[in-house]
């Protein structure tokens, strides 16, 4: 019976194209499928409107092929082994059902090829998911698991072909990549991800869809957390290399150090420091072997080496880094546009955890803090009222800087500042000699909470360190918003000139440049 | 009956008062607290104290409480005596009774009278009943009436008849009572009794019917008579007298009402003026200076504007610190010269008042309206007065007049329209224009009324609106004015939206949003803090996303200007102007340039950051960083800088060449030109000449603004580092190039100023303080001016000190008397025990005596058988 239907299948083909270009209901369709072998010719009309240029078509007909293929997988009613050709088939002695098995396998393969072309429809990448656990459990290569200890989906058709499309050379994948991170909490997929990740290019696109990927993988942190598998592996589990942590460690540190191998460009630099130190350094096994990345971004200077300083940190921290000359790079590195980049707090923060210590020689404490006072000259005010107090802090935990703002030997002879603001090198720069005139400036700058922080240094600094942690994320709206939001004020103060022209008041000039017309 | 115990109460009163001075004499009695000094004039309360009876005191109300509510414990229920007068102490018992029985007596009576229909409609004559009347008991004012009521007539026979004195007699009637009261039983007793409080009634009946019959005499008395005095004057004359009193009335009023126009004060010299001008000015900048220290505001010097004692203090003589007092000068009219200046105003002005007045004519003329109109005029007078700008510069100080020559030298806006025909049209369009106008309920309402019509119309009808929707004059027009002023704002808005944008309009309504914001300064904060505070969210929001925004727009700028003009900029925190610097900062350092027309709004915001500060000579570190990026702008060879960049500008790139001019030809034939505000938005520059000429003008604003700032912050200690960049700017990049020779001047003079500055600094030390003094071991000797009170503490601290003192006192008092109690209820119960133990005892007794006898008496039968 299946034979003689195969036979006129193009026919029948064509006959159905134009006779069933109405609506059809798909899951009856795969109902009457499953039912019986006989109406196995409509899973043309399937793939036909998997083919349909209507959106709401092709998303009823990925639901229904998932539906089908996946009962056909459970059925085993899917030929196993390696695929002989359609026309093989045929002429081959197999029997009915194998020639029935291998007509479906033909036509699931078909699917698979379809499903890829889609997948920039989420529910494609879904569908294929299901097909690769299908698969799992009830692998199409009949395979001796005692040989290969791997996960199937490596040799599945489907997960390869839609970890290589996610990678895309062409187009940027990133919200399918995120939908797709649903599936990496599951260890097995993850781990056969890690280790798919390798070969690499220069392309930007394919840079950017690597690095979503991989930053939207997040590790395990203990053995015992390893327990989301898409396939359970009952036996050999013990022997399973998807199911040890310092595997996926292992698998993990290779995927990105090959990523890093190659040149990237600045945002990604950035954006791959961003998260480096918490959620790339801690999963690899060996986390010296970041050095080179990181010394090499440190060097490279402005908004890399402020990044890069957090991964170091936790080097040197944790791992027992060795940086000559840490302190006088850092040094460096305070330039006007400290004050002005996004990653603002977070410099600060790392800053002050270096310059915690109370060890640091007096000199390179009061190089920073008249480096960081010259800079404030040129800071917004949310910056401001970080640097104030970060200065005092310093001069907190080193007395001896105490000279910076108190220096009653030589009060009343004028002298010129003897800082030297091109030394590279904290030690010759003279901090120590100088005073912080700028401080003094910035007393009359035009924000009052800037304007009273600066007017502590007239008095002798109080005990207790001031918590910079608070101010590190005020933005300059929520500033603005303590005098907008005040609750009540008693009377507000009015100007008593009178106003009666648009450009007149306040020394005019604005008046004296520009015009109404 | 009734005397006799009063008297013995009376006597018990005598010998108690008696035995009480007994106990104070008695030396056993007495404990005398003794003092260890006697100190002069000070009367102590408690130096003898009596602890017998205070003590006899304590048991009887222990016993009248305690006791009693000891014996009701454990008892549910309780007996209340309810009688009349059964807790009243101050009753005599006699007294009691015979409430009692009256009582019980009306309560029959009453429920007798019920069922009585003839007694309930009483006839009455003159308010007096009839059956009373018939009695013909007024007259009986006898001799024999009892004690009380005898006393009225006792004393009328006495005056009546004389004789004998009233004395005497009285004591005689008493006697003679005490006589016949004997011989009374309780039952005519009572019947006096009623009598006697029926009669009192009628006595007071009598009284008012007297009264009234005497008024209404009088009043038929004065009838006539004034009728009499109606009659004298003569019909005919009044009629014709009646228009003549009526000008003379009006002439009075007149005068009257010119009388009070005028200042109460006398006239002043423009001496006086100039010096009361100025006496208030430096008042007002001297509350500047304070609040730009950041001091705390005292209350009180905070009002700004005079106020006369007749000030409702609903702001309608807002501008009363700009009255001219009638004045003259020169043999002049002070307020004529004025009125010259723009005729077209005034001619409006006078147009409105007629109209107001004749409007007013044909309504009643009455004088209270008189009154307001003239004070409306006047008032729109001193308006138009303070809208123009140099009126009355002579009577105000000298710095303020240099400033107006300034103002005056600076280029006006020039008027497309010739004064004739402007005042043509205005003359047409007034013709049309209400007089009233209903106040805007929403913004487009405001739009609707201001569609259509000239800028200076525009500005007439709000001023019209202001004041036909006085808040003096009902109830919500407060509101619908606070209203107004946002409806204001929102409209000047949409006016520097508009493409071209309408600014002249806005110029001409600056007047009236500063009016409206002087009388409601609190809603005109929250309006302007509403807009600074929406900006800055978008502003923030966009930041967030990008990273970098685009500059304000012209709207933003124009309200950052008004802002600056109605609110003080050199306060040190102040809720409206502290936001929009903080506004301007943000847009200066976030706001990349990226074309000419951002760097003409980056200038408008710089121009706006200078004025802010001007006064108050503030640091505004944002202000400096973009004039140095502007000045990097123009810099033709970007390599060996010298100086660093700071954000949004960057040292190379796509923008930064900006104002590099395309040919050094435009510099010959560039001339200084006031760039239009409209710039900011947009700019068609075809060709390269034109563009070269706005980088010029752009540069030459820019140098203009350093100059400025190097005067302002040449106090900063660290002026040099500030200017660095500048200086380095100024004297190795931009002088290799060539510039037009006003640009070329103007860099060198800043150029000098800037090396001109001292760079040599005194150390910094601490603030010098008074030195902690040693401790002294010489006791401190403090006057002491009062006695008796507690020093050396404020006055919280004496309270806090008392209360406690109190509360201590209190809790000692309260735990004496529960011991006390405690005692007393302890003896109370002995008490208890040992009675009934002896009455037990009486009984066992009397049993055992009685089973004695019994025993005895069997005995003795006993032995009676035997």
């Amino acid at each position: 019976m299946a034979p003689a239907k195969k036979r006129n299948v193009s026919s029948v083909k064509t006959a159905e194209k134009s006779a069933k270009k109405a609506k059809v209901d798909l899951s009856k369709t795969v109902e009457r499928i499953l039912e019986s072998r006989k109406h196995a010719n409509d899973v043309f009309d399937i793939l036909e409107s998997l083919q349909a240029e209507q959106e709401k078509e092709v998303i009823s007909a990925v639901a229904a092929c998932s539906e089908l293929f996946c009962a056909l997988l459970e059925r085993k009613e899917l030929f196993l082994g390696k695929l002989p050709g359609e026309e093989d088939a045929l002429s081959g002695g197999y029997s009915a059902e194998d020639k029935y098995r291998i007509f479906m396998r033909h036509r699931y393969t078909s699917c698979v090829e379809i499903l890829l072309e889609h997948l920039s429809h989420e529910h494609a990448m879904c569908c294929l998911m299901k097909f690769a656990a299908g698969e799992g459990l009830h692998p199409l290569e009949d395979l001796d698991w005692s040989e290969h200890y791997t996960f199937p989906e490596r040799y599945t058709l489907s997960f390869v072909a839609l970890v290589d499309n996610l990678l895309s050379k062409a187009t940027d994948n990133s919200l399918l990549i995120s939908r797709f991170q649903e599936f990496l909490e599951m260890e097995d997929v993850r781990y056969y991800v890690m280790s798919s990740i390798r070969d690499n290019a220069v392309v930007p696109v394919y840079q950017n869809n690597v690095f979503t990927l991989m930053s939207s993988i997040s590790m395990p942190n203990q053995e015992s957390e390893l327990t989301n598998f898409m396939v359970k592996q009952e036996a050999k589990h013990e022997d399973w290399k998807a199911a040890k942590l310092h595997e996926h460690k292992r698998v993990f540190e290779r995927m990105w150090l090959g990523f890093l191998k190659y040149k990237l460009p600045n945002s990604m630099y950035k954006k791959v420091l961003v998260i480096l130190h918490d959620s790339i350094l801690p999963y690899m096994s060996k986390p010296t072997l970041m050095i080179d990345f990181l010394t090499a971004a440190y060097e490279i200077g402005g908004a890399i080496s402020l990044l890069a300083l957090n991964g170091l940190f936790v080097l040197i921290h944790q791992h027992n880094l060795d940086y000559p000359d840490f302190y006088k790079k850092l040094y460096n590195l305070l330039e006007p546009s400290v004050f002005h980049v996004k990653y603002r707090a977070r410099f600060f923060h790392l800053a002050n955890v270096f310059l915690s210590s109370s060890h640091l020689p007096v000199y390179l404490v009061a190089a920073f803090a008249k480096r960081l006072a010259r800079l404030a000259l040129t800071a917004p005010p949310t910056a401001l009222l970080i640097v104030l107090p970060f200065i005092y802090n310093l001069i907190r935990r080193h007395p001896s800087c105490r000279v910076l703002i108190h220096k009653p030997s030589a009060e009343d002879e004028p002298f010129e500042d003897p800082y030297l603001t091109d030394e590279e090198d904290p030690a010759q720069c003279r901090a120590l000699e100088s005073s912080l005139w700028e401080i003094k400036s910035l007393q009359k700058h035009y924000h009052p909470d800037v304007a009273k922080a600066a007017l502590l240094i007239n008095t002798p600094l109080s005990e207790q360190e001031d918590d910079i942690s608070e101010t590190l994320e005020v933005t300059t709206y929520e500033l603005m918003e303590k005098d907008l939001k005040q609750p009540e004020i008693k009377s507000v103060p009015l100007e008593f000139e009178t106003a009666t022209r648009l450009l007149k008041g306040g020394g005019d000039v604005l008046g004296q440049h520009f015009c109404l017309a | 009956m009734g005397k006799a115990p009063k008297k013995r109460s009376l006597a018990d009163k005598v010998r108690k008062t008696k035995t009480s001075s007994e106990i104070k004499n008695n030396p056993f009695e007495v404990k005398i607290n003794r003092k260890k000094f006697d100190v002069l004039g000070r009367k102590s309360k408690h130096d003898v104290g009596l602890p017998g009876v205070s003590r006899s005191k304590a048991v009887n109300k222990r016993k009248e409480t305690l006791l009693k509510e000891y014996k009701q414990k454990n008892r549910c229920s309780k007996f209340i005596d309810r009688r009349f007068g059964e807790y009243d102490t101050k009753m005599a018992p006699e007294d009691k009774i015979l409430q009692r029985f009256t009582m019980e007596r009306q309560r029959v009576h009453e429920k007798k009278d019920v069922y009585n229909l003839n007694e309930e409609e009483e006839l009455t004559h003159y308010g007096q009943s009839l059956a009373e009347m018939e009695k013909f008991n007024d007259v009986v004012n006898s001799d024999d009436e009892s004690e009380e009521k005898g006393l009225l007539s006792a004393e009328l026979t006495a005056s009546h008849f004389g004789g004998g004195g009233g004395l005497l007699r009285k004591k005689a009637l008493g006697e003679e009572e005490e006589g016949g009261q004997r011989a009374k039983s309780r039952q005519e007793l009572i019947e006096e009794l009623i009598q006697k409080s029926k009669q009192e009634k009628r006595e007071r009946q009598v009284q008012r019917e007297e009264a009234q019959e005497l008024t209404e005499k009088l009043d038929q008395d004065w009838k006539n008579i004034q009728s009499l005095m109606v009659k004298k004057t003569p019909k005919a004359d009044k009629q014709e007298e009646k228009p003549k009193l009526e000008e003379y009335d009006m002439m009075v009023r007149e005068l009257g009402f010119e009388m009070k126009a005028q200042p109460s004060e006398k006239m002043k010299t423009p001496e006086e003026l100039a010096k009361e001008e100025r006496e208030k000015l430096q008042k007002l900048e001297a509350d500047r200076l304070r609040r730009m220290m950041g001091e705390e505001v005292v209350e009180g010097a905070q009002s700004q504007i005079h106020f006369s004692a007749d000030d409702l203090n609903d702001g309608f003589v807002l501008d009363k610190h700009d009255k001219k007092t009638l004045a003259y000068q020169d043999g002049k009219w002070n307020m004529g010269e004025e009125e010259e200046e723009e005729e077209e105003e005034d001619e409006a002005e006078d147009e409105e008042g007629e109209g107001e007045s004749s409007e007013e004519q044909e309504s009643d003329a009455e004088e209270d309206e008189v009154e307001e109109e003239e004070e409306e005029e006047e008032e729109e007078e001193e308006e138009e007065g303070s809208g123009e700008d140099d009126g009355h510069s002579d009577l105000e100080s000298e710095q303020e007049s240099e400033n107006e020559e300034e103002e005056e030298a600076s280029p006006k806006p020039k008027k497309t329209l010739s004064k004739e025909e402007v005042k043509a049209q205005q003359e047409a369009a007034k013709a049309e224009l209400p007089y009233t106008f209903a106040a805007p309920e929403s913004y487009n309402d405001l739009k609707d009324m201001l569609r259509g019509h000239t800028s200076d119309n525009q500005r007439l009808i709000v001023a019209r609106t202001q004041k036909s929707n006085h808040p003096s004059l009902a109830v919500g027009n407060k509101l619908k004015l606070q209203k107004l002023f946002g409806f204001l704002l929102e409209y000047i808005g949409e006016l520097a939206t508009r493409s071209p944008p309408e600014l002249s309009t806005i110029d001409k309504l600056i007047p009236e949003v500063y009016a409206l914001c002087q009388m409601f300064p609190d809603a005109a904060c929250k309006a302007m803090q509403s807009i600074l505070g929406d900006a800055a969210h978008s502003m923030e929001e966009t930041l967030e996303v990008k990273g970098h925004a685009a500059f304000p727009t012209l709207d933003m700028l124009i309200y950052l200007k008004v802002t600056a003009l109605l609110f003080p900029t050199s306060d040190f925190r102040h809720p409206v102007t502290t936001p929009a610097l903080l506004f301007i900062s943000q847009a200066l350092t976030k706001c990349p340039v990226r074309s000419l027309q951002d760097l003409t709004s980056g200038l408008v915001l710089c121009s706006l950051g200078v004025e802010y500060v001007s006064f108050s000579k503030r640091f505004l570190p944002e202000l400096i960083n973009f004039l140095v990026g502007t000045l990097h702008l123009a810099v033709q060879d970007k390599a060996s800088l010298g100086y660093i960049v700071v954000p949004p500008f960057r040292a190379s790139g796509k923008y930064s060449d900006l104002l590099v001019l395309s040919s050094s030809e435009s510099c010959r034939s560039w001339s200084k030109k006031s760039l239009p505000l409209s710039a900011t938005q947009q700019l068609d520059l075809g060709n390269d000449p034109d563009r070269d000429t706005h980088r010029l003008t752009c540069l030459s604003t820019c140098l203009d603004l350093v100059k400025r700032c190097c005067l302002l912050y040449k106090d900063l200690p660290s002026f040099t580092h500030i200017f660095q960049p500048i200086r380095t700017l100024l004297s190795k990049h931009l002088s290799t190039q060539t510039l037009p020779e006003p640009l070329q001047e103007l860099s060198s003079e800043i150029v000098e100023a800037i090396s001109s500055m001292p760079v040599t600094q005194s150390a910094l030390v601490f603030d010098k303080r008074k030195p902690i003094p040693l401790k002294l071991l010489t006791p401190k000797i403090v006057e002491v001016l009062d006695y008796g009170k507690k020093r050396g503490s404020t006055r919280e601290e004496r309270e806090k000190e008392r209360l406690k003192h109190k509360y201590k006192r209190e809790f000692k008092g309260a735990l004496r008397e529960i011991r006390k109690d405690s005692r007393f209820l302890a003896r109370e119960k002995l008490n208890e025990v040992m009675n009934r133990d002896a009455e037990r005892k009486r009984k066992v007794k009397e049993l055992m005596g009685s089973l004695a006898t019994q025993e005895g008496e069997w005995k003795s039968l006993k032995r009676k058988k035997k």
